[in-house]
């Protein structure tokens, strides 16, 4: 799956720093450093959405709340909102944690 | 651009991010004068209304849909595309007022961005200007105007003047549109349009922190699993309410409808009639109008509850146990408003973007317990436990959670397969005290919607019922009961045939009839085969007495399951054919329901009666 290749992708990008935010730990403040870009066609349209809506370099994000069990989904605030997203639908967004 | 050529704005167009507060704005522009409908041959709703300019000028304002961006994902968002890019068949607004929360200029002003690209004459609006000054957020209006190239007005949804600026605006001429074609943006585009917003926001918006927002605190309390109390409180205290304020006022409609009747029956002539009117069009038509107070109370919560920006969070909680079932936290609030009634519930449906997800809530949105069934469980139960008000309210809880239940079973069912393929990714917008305005408008939308409901197709129907338990049959009476010799027992004899194996008498038959296409209708119309008169509360009294002597075990309980699962009113199969439209959904729809009502029944009925019989 395609999804898999993509999770070596920030260590290759950006350096050891950047990770997919899904898994940024709750309250840490990160950076968005790159959005990946998948090749499911879905997935194509979800990234675009979730560039329209900001994520996009330079913002800073944090995860306010996460659902329980398994930290599904998450609650991301960025800028002057919340997101709720799905663990899936926040690893296409690669942050650095600040 | 000839000076000639401009002119003053007539039709103009609102739109903007969901949750810029453009609702609340159409409502303070317009007022009460407005009209909601759909858009022609598509399940949007379509809201217009006229405003006054400061000059006194009327001018038609059309509130499209709010959308994130013209890379439609849903309905809504198409459709405010199709519009504002002449692809509808809506005629092109003289300008687009596009609606942005000065709170949150970094997410809206991307679509204001793209707008400018449609080469239609437009204003942007810095709406919520108050909360702004409050959280310390300054915004350089002069700046931005000149960055974007457009003139821009602040605005207060929330107070009597808030919109004076725009009022004032709206008598300046402006130029005549010119229609630009219109490509979808790529995301590269997309991206370069956000470091224009990024470099924008950073020359006119100054703000104190990033920290500044005190949802974050709210929420790390209610988002937290602990949230769930919460939830449950409000859930609880919402159905406290429509139930204890609800019967309150509903006893105001009942007197007066009593009061009505015998004033009626005081005041006619003995006769067909009288019949006609004191019982099936005073008593009918009131027992359903009982209702309203419940329904509107369940509504003003919901709205309350939604405008605070807590039922998304509402969602986001109930998301992953949700999810088992293969729905998403979208799936909430749609069905929360079913417990009101299923028809705005499955109309909510409309945020659920991912279209298998928004089918299957769809579907399972008629096993919520609707306000229209609570007369007949009350009714019902009241037979069955006419000592133990304990016992009775835990045998409707227990009810409200089989629909639940059998609910999420049947969303899993339709959903196994994918289980793994739901979307979230929803807007969890910042906290904020509900508009008193809007809260109102979309109470009185409700209303009317129910009055209108309870006026044409309930008093038909109530009608048509009565007439079938008042017109004898030409063969005479065939069997021993209260209905033998009218058309109504005819039918119900034959409908006998069907429904003995679950223990439903030839009253109880012919009662359920009208009762699929109006559930209200189910204790008015075994009123009238029963033959009972008088006013709709001794009706009532009258009913519970034989139930309780008459009635087995067994067919009361039956009763009570087949309500729970059978098909719901006309009105929700005709909703369910409109959004999702196509007539297969409907059948499956009713075809499930009536398959699992009827074996839930005969389960319940053969086995009561193997264990008490």
């Amino acid at each position: 799956m395609a999804r898999h290749q993509i999770a070596t992708l920030p260590v290759l990008m950006k350096g050891a720093t950047a990770i997919q935010l899904n898994e940024l730990p709750m309250e840490t403040w990160a950076r968005v450093v790159e959005v990946i870009v998948p090749t499911d066609s879905v997935d194509r349209e979800l990234v675009l959405r979730l560039v329209e809506l900001g994520f996009v370099p330079d913002e800073r994000v944090r995860i306010v709340a996460v659902g329980a069990p398994g930290r599904e989904p998450l609650a991301v605030r960025l800028g002057g909102t919340t997101f709720a997203l799905r663990r899936h639908e926040a690893s296409f967004i690669l942050v650095s944690p600040q | 651009m000839e000076a000639s050529t401009r002119s003053l704005p007539t039709n103009i167009a609102l739109l903007g991010n969901p949750n810029c507060g453009k609702t609340a704005l159409f409502n303070l522009l317009t007022g009460s004068r407005q009209k909601v409908a759909n858009y022609a041959g598509v399940t949007v709703e379509r809201k217009e209304g006229i405003l006054h300019t400061s000059a006194g000028r009327n001018v038609k304002v059309l509130d499209l849909p709010g959308a994130y961006s013209f890379n439609a994902i849903s309905n809504d968002e198409a459709m405010t595309r199709d519009v504002v890019t002449g692809h509808s068949r809506e005629s092109l607004p003289d300008l687009l007022v596009c609606v942005t929360d000065a709170t949150n200029l970094r997410l809206h002003l991307r679509l204001v961005l793209e707008m400018r690209r449609l080469g239609l004459p437009m204003v942007v609006v810095l709406n919520k200007m108050d909360r702004a000054e409050k959280l310390g957020i300054s915004i350089d209006v002069a700046g931005l105007s000149r960055d974007l190239g457009v003139p821009v007005v602040r605005t207060v949804s929330v107070h009597a003047h808030g919109a004076d600026e725009l009022r004032a605006f709206l008598d300046l001429s402006v130029a005549p549109s010119v229609h630009v074609p219109w490509k979808a943006p790529g995301l590269e585009q997309v991206l370069a349009t956000q470091k224009d917003v990024q470099r924008i926001c950073q020359r006119v918006v100054t703000e104190p922190t990033i920290d500044r927002d005190p949802s974050d605190r709210i929420d790390k309390f209610l988002m937290h699993p602990v949230g769930f109390v919460v939830l449950a409180l409000v859930l609880f205290l919402t159905f406290v309410a429509v139930f204890s304020m609800g019967a309150w006022l509903s006893g105001f409609i009942e007197d007066g409808t009593a009061l009505l009747g015998n004033f009626v029956q005081g005041h006619m002539d003995d006769g067909a009639l009288r019949g006609l009117v004191v019982e099936g069009i005073i008593g009918g038509v009131g027992s359903v109008f009982v209702f309203l107070p419940q329904i509107l109370i369940l509504f003003l919560f919901i709205l309350a509850l939604e405008a605070s920006g807590y039922l998304p969070r509402a969602a986001f909680l109930l998301d992953r146990p949700m999810s088992k079932a293969g729905l998403s936290g979208r799936s909430f609030i749609p069905l929360l408003s079913s417990f009101a009634c299923a028809i705005p519930g499955i109309m909510a449906t409309r945020t659920i973007t991912h279209w298998r997800d928004r089918l299957t809530t769809i579907l399972i949105a008629p096993l919520m317990a609707c306000s229209a069934r609570i007369p007949v469980y009350t009714l019902i139960i009241a037979a069955l436990f006419p000592q133990e008000p304990v016992a009775g309210a835990l045998v409707m809880v227990g009810l409200y959670t089989l629909g639940i239940v059998a609910a999420m079973t049947v969303a899993w069912v339709i959903k196994r397969k994918d289980i793994k393929g739901t979307h979230l990714l929803m807007e969890l917008p910042a906290y904020q005290w509900p508009d008193l305005r809007s809260l109102l408008i979309g109470v009185n939308e409700r209303a009317m919607i129910f009055i209108k409901r309870v006026g044409t197709v309930i008093m038909a129907l109530t009608i048509i019922m009565w007439a079938l338990a008042s017109i004898p049959s030409p063969r005479g009476a065939s069997m021993d009961s209260p209905i033998a010799g009218t058309l109504a027992g005819e039918m119900g004899q034959g409908l006998q045939h069907i429904f003995a194996p679950i223990g439903f008498n030839a009253e109880i038959s012919i009662a359920l009839v009208p009762g699929m296409a109006a559930r209200e209708v189910v204790v008015s119309a075994l009123g009238m085969t029963y033959a009972m008169d008088g006013s709709e509360e001794d009706v009532e009294s009258q009913l519970r007495e034989r139930i309780a002597t008459e009635w087995s075990l067994g067919t009361k309980l039956s009763l009570l399951i087949w309500l729970v699962f059978a098909p719901q009113c006309l009105s929700t199969f005709v909703a369910v054919k409109r959004e999702t439209n196509s007539w297969k959904y409907m059948w499956i729809m009713g075809g499930y329901l009536f398959g699992l009502a009827y074996l839930a029944s005969l389960i319940t009925y053969q086995l009561t009666n193997a264990i008490a019989g």
